[in-house]
């Protein structure tokens, strides 16, 4: 090995900025064994070399946002899901605010008819971003909310629909199973749709967001990805393991709490950002 | 997918062949497999070198209980090492200051604060106290309502003025208001916040110099991940914190963040919050022993 940069402790400092990025042991494991078969292969002895090899490395695990399947028909709706808190309603506010400014007519339906205040809350947002929002009281049935705003959308010409949800932990059997009603209640109304579920994650979020991701996709058929929060310093890398297992791609993250703090996901920036410390 | 710790160290020590004494090579292949585990379970990367350290240094040469087998010994040093840590539940403490007596709720956005207040003033109704809430998130749309609405549904008193007053204002007011109507207790509820957002945070260190909380609580999602030192850390630095509250329990997380928040602050963990509910059944004494079989995979 003789005149090299890299050693043990490259390694070990590698694994451990992987680790508190929140990558997860199995990704920061097929990482590292790939950083060091390369290293050994191309003879690399420069840890600059190395950054440039496992930057690009990285890039490759994950996809750029493909454009959202919203356009091209009359009516499109996107379905919103995720654990408690995640940031659901606020993203919705954000993603409402920029498509209303892209000149889209759109609507939102306040499907969270669980948590207190959480209609009045999604109506703020709607005032705020100029939207209407389609609700009915606390308690009543989500499904039925759904089914009026789809008709109000339809009947006012609206042609995007984002649906909020309440929060609901993905082992609650008896939630996940009124989220697949409320799928199907959208399906009926309109056969393609809901043409994006866009499952949002809170990126303060550790290995959990794995299952998240999996018992949302079961239930919901989960489209695109949000990840919240990451204005703090919190990494958010566990989307590698979330993106490679449900397959759905990373649209929007979300970095902050007013309505313009939503930017799309960019692989390079993302993971750039991910040893900034 | 998931291999308990314990099957972990059972097939490591099989492997070995195992003596009557615990070797330190044993202890090392041993210890690799409770690093793994730790991390699978998100306790934070500092917390795990420490917490290994420690069982290493009592496994090592640790002579082997005749009923036990060796992957038993280390199971058994790691839940003693794992209950020290996480520690007893820890009690609110309202010696001291004067009353009626202020519980702040502190945490980053989402985490369970609002919901927790109101469980919390259950709580404290049942063990014969007066509770009070006050609503000081004047940020997040709609926060007033939610604290007030779930204040409506379970019957507990209440002081809100709107979002258009400053959150210091308003909490110094809703003291006087607690007072006024007899409360022994006034809970806090502020808006979420990053640790690092140092305009919020100064907000809070006013919001404590005006109220002089007998407790602040933060409030943190057990599904954290390796960022729950940064949040307990920051918050500890800025206002002092004084328990911790670990929420959404009832999901499946394996919660290392309690170890990692317990052990950065050594602050104890005072309640869990099992549900989304607002009831005395979804607000819980915290588990030691439970959280720890869960951050072990046991
Ligand atoms: N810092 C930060 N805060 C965020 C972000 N997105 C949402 N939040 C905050 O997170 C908290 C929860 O957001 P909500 O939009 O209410 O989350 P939700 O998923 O709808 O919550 P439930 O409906 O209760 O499940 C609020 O205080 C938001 O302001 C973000 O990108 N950055
Ligand atoms: N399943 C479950 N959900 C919880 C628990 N505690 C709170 N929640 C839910 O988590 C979400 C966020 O709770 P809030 O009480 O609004 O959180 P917060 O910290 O006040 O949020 P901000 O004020 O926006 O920072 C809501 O959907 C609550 O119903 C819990 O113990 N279990
Ligand atoms: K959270
Ligand atoms: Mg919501
Ligand atoms: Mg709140």
């Amino acid at each position: 090995l003789g005149n090299t940069e890299i050693d043990e402790d490259t390694w070990d400092d590698l694994e451990a900025s992987f680790i508190q990025a929140d990558l997860g042991l199995e990704t920061t494991e097929t990482v590292l064994d790939y950083l060091k078969e390369t290293t050994a292969r191309e003879g690399i002895t420069r840890t600059n070399q190395l950054d440039k090899v496992l930057k690009e490395s990285l890039y490759a695990l994950l996809d750029p946002p493909p454009p959202l399947n919203i356009t091209g028909r009359d009516l499109s709706i996107i379905l919103i899901v995720g654990v408690n808190g995640s940031g659901k309603t606020t993203s919705i506010a954000k993603l409402a605010n920029r498509f209303k400014k892209e000149g889209r007519n759109v609507m939102l339906a306040a499907g969270d008819t669980f948590r207190a205040a959480a209609i009045e809350q999604l109506q703020t947002w709607g005032e705020r971003a100029g939207v209407p929002v389609i609700a009915n009281k606390p308690g009543s049935d989500p499904g039925a909310v759904v089914y009026d705003a789809i008709q109000a959308a339809q009947a006012r010409n609206a042609d995007l629909l984002i649906i909020d949800t309440a929060g609901r932990l993905h082992n609650n059997y008896n939630l996940m199973r009124e989220l697949e009603k409320i799928r199907n209640v959208i399906s009926k109304a309109v056969p393609d749709a809901p043409h994006e579920v866009l499952l949002v994650l809170d990126g303060t979020t550790g290995q959990n967001a794995l299952k998240q991701g999996q018992k949302f996709a079961e239930a919901t058929n989960v489209t695109g990805l949000i990840i919240t929060k990451l204005d703090g310093t919190a990494r958010g890398g566990m989307i590698f393991s979330v993106f490679t297992e449900v397959g759905a791609p990373v649209q929007f993250i979300g970095l902050g709490e007013g309505i313009d703090d939503l930017v799309r996901f960019d692989v390079k920036q993302f993971v750039d950002g991910l040893f900034e410390f | 997918m998931f291999e308990s710790l314990s099957q972990r160290l059972q097939n490591t020590f099989d492997r070995l062949g195992g003596g009557r004494v615990v070797t330190e090579q044993d202890v090392k292949d041993a210890m690799r497999d409770v690093r793994m585990a730790l991390l699978e379970a998100d306790v934070a990367l500092p917390i795990v070198k420490d917490f290994v350290g420690r069982v290493r240094d009592r496994a090592i040469g640790a002579e082997v209980h005749k009923t036990l087998r060796p992957h038993e010994q280390v199971v058994k040093i790691i839940h003693e090492e794992m209950r020290d840590t996480l520690g007893e539940a820890g009690r609110l403490n309202f010696s001291g200051s004067t009353k009626p007596h202020v519980i702040m709720m502190v945490g980053l956005q989402g985490s369970g604060k609002t919901t927790s207040a109101a469980k919390l003033a259950m709580y404290l109704r049942k063990e014969g106290r007066q509770p009070f809430l006050v609503a000081a998130d004047t940020y997040r749309p709609a926060a007033v309502d939610q604290l007030v609405t779930l204040a409506k549904q379970v019957n507990i008193p209440y002081y809100e003025e709107g979002v258009s007053a400053k959150p210091t204002d308003i909490a110094k007011r809703g003291l006087e208001a607690a007072k006024n109507a007899d409360a022994s207790v006034v809970i806090i509820d502020t808006a979420g916040r990053l640790q690092i957002d140092d305009q919020l945070m100064t907000e809070l260190e006013e919001i404590k110099r005006r109220t002089n909380p007998a407790e602040i609580l933060l409030v943190a999602d057990a599904m954290t991940g390796q960022e729950a030192v940064n949040i307990a850390t920051g918050f500890n630095e800025r206002v002092g914190i004084t328990g911790l509250v670990l929420t959404k329990v009832d999901g499946d997380a394996r919660g290392g963040a309690a170890l990692s928040m317990r052990a950065v602050t050594g602050v104890p963990i005072k309640f869990m919050g099992t549900g989304e509910k607002i009831s005395l059944e979804t607000f819980e004494q915290f588990h030691p022993e439970r959280i720890a079989d869960r951050i072990l995979g046991m």
